[in-house]
This record gives C-alpha cells, structure tokens and sequence, in this order.
C-alpha cells in the first residue's frame, strides 16, 4: 500500500527535476561556454572547457574592452537604480500619502489621473519625450539627454504612477488616530509623514523597491533612447546591446558579458529570495 | 488658529505632491499629448513645431493600414501574444502544482524555475540565441537521430515560422516562473481542511484538481491571464536580441521582417525608415489597443467582484 502512494512522489521529485534542469540548463551552457576559447566554442559547444581556467581570460578581455567597460557600465547601472529607486521610494510615498488623507475634489481628481496613467505604454510617449527634453535644454540650457539626470528624472516619472497606487492602497488600512493624535501633541504635519507613516510603509517600501528596482536594472529601451548609444554613460544592458553588435558571433566573449550581466542579479536574488517573490507578486495582484 | 492650520495643510500638500507630480507630468503628461498631436502631423527632424509641421488628419494612419510591414507585424503580435499566453499559464500551472505537492526540494525547484524572470529579455534572448544557432545543431552532430537538427538549412531562427515559435519558447521561459509565483499563492490559499474532507469522501487527486483547486484559483486565472497578455503584446528586449525581427519574407510583393512585433516595428518606422510621425502614429494604435485590453480587465474583475 505503501508504494503506490511513495512511486507516485518519486515520478512526480523526477519530472519537476528534470524540468528544473531544462530550466536551468542555458545558463549551465553560458558558464561553461565562457570559458572556452573562440575555435572550441564553435567546434564543441555542448562539452565542458578544456581549461576552466580560461574563463578568467575572458573576465579579464571583457573587463577591458572598450565597447563594455565593464567597471563603469556596472557603477552607471548601479548609481542610475539606486537614487531613482531612493527618489521614488520617497516622493511617491510623499504624494500618496497626502492625496489619501486629503479629500478633496482636486486630490482624488490628480490620484485619478495617476491611476489612468499605468495604463499609457512607454511607446506612445518614447518619442515625444525626446524632443520635448531636446526642447527644454535648448530654453533653460539644462542637459537632460544623454546624462544621469535626465533618465532618472525619467524614471521618477515613470516610476511615479504604480508607486502612488501601491502606497495609496497600503495607506487607507492604516487607522488615522495614530496621525490625530501626534497631531494633537503637537506634531507638525510633515514630522508626521517622517516620523510616524513613514517607518509603518516599510513593508509596501519593499515591494516598490522591488518591483521598481527589478525593472530600471533591466531596462534596455528607455536608456537606449535617453542615454544613446556611443555615450560615456552606459547601463550594462546597453553595453551587452553594444558589444553583441560589435563582436557579432564571437560568442566566448558574447557570453562572458552575458555571465558578468548576469551575475550582480543572481547574488542579489540570494540574498533578497524572500522579498523579491513577496513584492513581485504583491505588485502584480494589485 | 484654525485658517492657519488650514494653510499649512495646503502647503504640504502641494509641497509633497509636487517632486512625483512635476517629474511625472514632464515626461508621461506632456509628452502623451505632444504624442496624440504629432500622430495626425508630418512631424520628423526636420519638420518641428517651429517651422514645416503641417497637420496631415489621419494619414499616418491609413498608411500605416496600407503598409504590409504593419498589418503583418499587427497579426504576428497577435498570435504571438495568444500563443505565449496559452504556454506561459499552462506550463506556470504546471509547475506550480509541482511546487506546492510534498517535493523534498521544492524551495530550490522554485528558486529555478523563478530565476530567468530576473534577467532582462535583452540578456535572455541572446543567450536563447546561442542556444537555437549554436547549441541546438551540435546536439544534432551528437546524437544520430537528432542528425535533421544539424542541418543549417533547419535552424529554427532561419525560417519565420519557426523563429517565432523560438521566440514564444524565449517568453515562456522569461515568464513561466513569475506567473508560477502568482499561482503558488493562490493554491496555498486553499485551506488544507476542504482536500482533507474531499478525501475521506474518497476524492482521488484528479478530482481534487477539478472539484477544489481550480475553482479557488480562478481568480487568479483572470490576473495571469491579462498579465501575459500585456507582457507578450509590448515583448521589445527579446525581439531584437533573439531575431532583431528577421528572418525577412515576402507579403504583397513587398520585402518585410519576418518576426517584427509592434513594438519593435514602431521603434523600427520611426529610426530605420525614419518617418517619426508614422512610428508616432502606430504607437497611438498600440496604445489604443492596449488601453481596451485595460478596460476589458477592470470590467471582468468588476464582474467578478460582484459575483462573490
């Protein structure tokens, strides 16, 4: 009796390792691809290196070649997500929390327009947003192409409306006694965004820093537009773009780039496992 | 007392609103409707708004009507779309319902399956790349029967149909995983108490899927559902990295790209064939598309709401 039950989990732990395997199994062939050289590459892609030592070789081309750059790449990538996810972690907690606690016509009226605006596609305003940036730099002679300030500026913008929505969400369930009565001791009303609500959104914080982060790190088409090609300012996907189409089939260094791309993203998601499936999945439900 | 605490609260409230509300309105507000405007225009680098911009109605949109490239790259983004959406829930349910049986390593199973779905649809399509061109023939050379596979004129990504077959496998592979996630949380949802009692009224797994499971995840169902939908419909990362469109083909005596979806066919009008206010144009469809998708979305869960 016994057996029937234990079989069927054996098949089961065997077809979902087998399907884990199928899964994982193209970056099992960019690990070991990186570390053969261009001939082994081409004349034996399925078999393991000759020398994994190769692989450091690789690193090393990469880290060095001039379509890359990988250090600077990896620190424009880095300084690009981190203060636009701290700028939008903070302003869209800021608006979202003074349009749920105002009610009137005018806030519901600008959280409304925000709430419309997820649904607008970066496609319809990519181009548009080019000239108009062009535009404003020409009359105020602030520069916003191809610089850090304009594609976090960018992504401030378009970060804003899913960011509100979430905080908003989050914020209607908090009891507004806890603000009434900081109020009544005398508390001016930003100390209470600062001290009190605050600290209480650090669960809904994850998950925009999440979802937010996730994307603006990935992102190809917006710095492709805003950063351009051929800038000193480059985000790593746009410097794998870049290489792939400069070294086009010299797959031992196509690769390596992918695996040095990829790497900064696995260790993250080691250490921040939990959070990220929480909030990736707490921003899709809502 | 009273009007001055009024006026402070005014204050802050503009004060807070105002750093998401400017940045917002500078690059989503402004430029949508510069956007809606420039459609019906004949704006390019060189027609602006201070000099040769001349409105044209809705050329730009039957034009696009006319072009084969579009219409193709509209009825590809369609089946490409239904595609993805059928494979991506299929095999997400799947493996969800492998994932949340008694598997001794099920943390590590979701860990993997979630993985690809952290690395931008740029990064995967290339490595798929390798894959189809490179890894795919030399398994072919290796095992005897699969010989067919090491045929170059069999490549998947040579010919248009199979290309975009690939590039259906790509998403689901891109995808899978995360909507998995969706579902995990919804069949853990489920209290433990209903399959306890389906059992000892001596309901078999299969009927346990049928009677109890599905029905507690459907709502779910709808979420996933519009999610992949909107995900495949604006695929652009995975599109030029996997294909850049290619391979061509020929429709209405015309040569046009064979795996060109709308995304890449709007960014394609506006910077290859350099005719920005067409490549503005087909960006209104797109949106106008998606916008109905949206409402359809809110309507159905509206719907949804009221039956609970």
């Amino acid at each position: 009796m016994i057996s029937k039950k234990k079989i069927g989990l054996i098949i089961l732990e065997f077809v979902t390792a087998l399907l884990f395997v199928a899964f994982i199994f193209p970056f099992y062939m960019v690990i070991i691809n990186s570390a053969k050289t261009a001939f082994e590459i081409t004349q034996y892609p399925l078999s393991l290196p000759e020398r994994f030592g190769n692989l450091f070789t690789n690193i090393v081309k990469i880290w060095k070649n001039e379509a890359v750059r990988y250090p600077a790449s990896f620190l424009a990538s880095v300084i690009i997500t981190t203060v636009s996810l701290l700028l939008i972690n903070l302003f869209s907690a800021q608006a979202a929390w003074v349009l749920a606690r105002t009610k009137t016509k005018v806030s519901s009226f600008i959280f409304f327009i925000f709430v419309a605006a997820m649904v607008i596609p970066f496609q319809i305003v990519m181009f548009p947003l080019l000239s108009w940036f062009r535009t404003i730099t020409n009359i105020t002679g602030i520069p916003l192409l191809r610089t850090y300030l304009g594609i976090i500026f960018s992504y401030i913008g378009f970060g804003a409306p899913l960011s509100i929505f979430l905080f908003h969400g989050f914020i209607k369930s908090i009891p507004l006694e806890l603000e009434e009565a900081a109020l009544i001791d005398g508390c001016k009303k930003h100390e209470i965004f600062f001290k009190i609500v605050f600290p209480i959104l650090k669960p809904i914080q994850a998950t925009v820093l999440v979802l937010n982060g996730i994307w603006i790190w990935n992102d190809f088409l917006l710095p492709l537009l805003v950063l351009g090609k051929g800038n000193t300012i480059q985000t790593i996907p746009l410097a794998v773009s870049n290489f792939a189409g400069a070294f086009v089939k010299q797959w031992d260094l196509i690769l390596t780039a992918i695996l040095m791309a990829m790497i900064p993203i696995i260790i993250f998601f080691l250490f921040a496992q939990k959070y990220i499936v929480k909030g990736m999945i707490a921003g899709s439900i809502k | 007392m009273k009007g001055s605490m009024q006026k402070e609260s005014q204050l802050v409230f503009w004060l807070f609103l105002l750093p998401a509300l400017f940045a917002f309105i500078m690059v989503m507000v402004i430029p949508f409707f510069m956007g809606a405007f420039y459609a019906f225009t004949n704006w390019s680098s060189s027609a602006k708004l201070d000099g040769g911009l001349k409105f044209i109605g809705l050329k730009n949109f039957i034009d696009s009507f006319k072009d084969p490239a579009f219409i193709y790259s509209f009825g590809l983004t369609g089946v490409y779309t239904l595609l993805s959406m059928v494979t991506v829930n299929l095999i997400a349910f799947a493996l969800a319902l492998l994932v949340t049986s008694k598997l001794k390593l099920k943390n590590i199973y979701r860990a993997g399956f979630f993985i690809p779905n952290l690395i931008g649809g740029l990064i995967l399509g290339y490595i798929w790349q390798f894959i189809f061109n490179n890894a795919i023939p030399a398994l072919g050379k290796v095992i005897p029967f699969l010989s067919a596979l090491a045929d170059p004129q069999n490549l998947m990504l040579s010919k248009n149909t199979t290309a975009i077959i690939a590039m259906v496998i790509v998403s689901t592979w891109q995808y899978a995983g995360y909507i998995m996630m969706i579902y995990i949380a919804a069949i853990e949802n489920v209290p433990e108490e209903l399959h306890e009692a389906a059992k000892i009224d001596g309901a078999n797994s299969w009927m346990r899927l049928r009677m109890i499971t599905l029905p507690m995840v459907a709502q779910a169902f709808t979420v996933t559902m519009f999610l992949t939908l909107v995900f495949s419909f604006k695929q652009f990362d995975v599109n030029v990295s996997l294909t850049s469109g290619g391979p061509s083909t020929m429709l209405m005596n015309k040569p046009i790209l064979g795996t060109e979806l709308l995304a890449l066919n709007i960014y394609n009008t506006a910077f290859i064939s350099n005719n920005l206010a067409m490549g503005q144009a087909r960006a209104v469809i797109f949106f106008i598309v998606l916008a109905i998708i949206s409402l359809i979305q809110v309507y159905v869960n509206k719907k949804k709401e009221i039956e609970l």
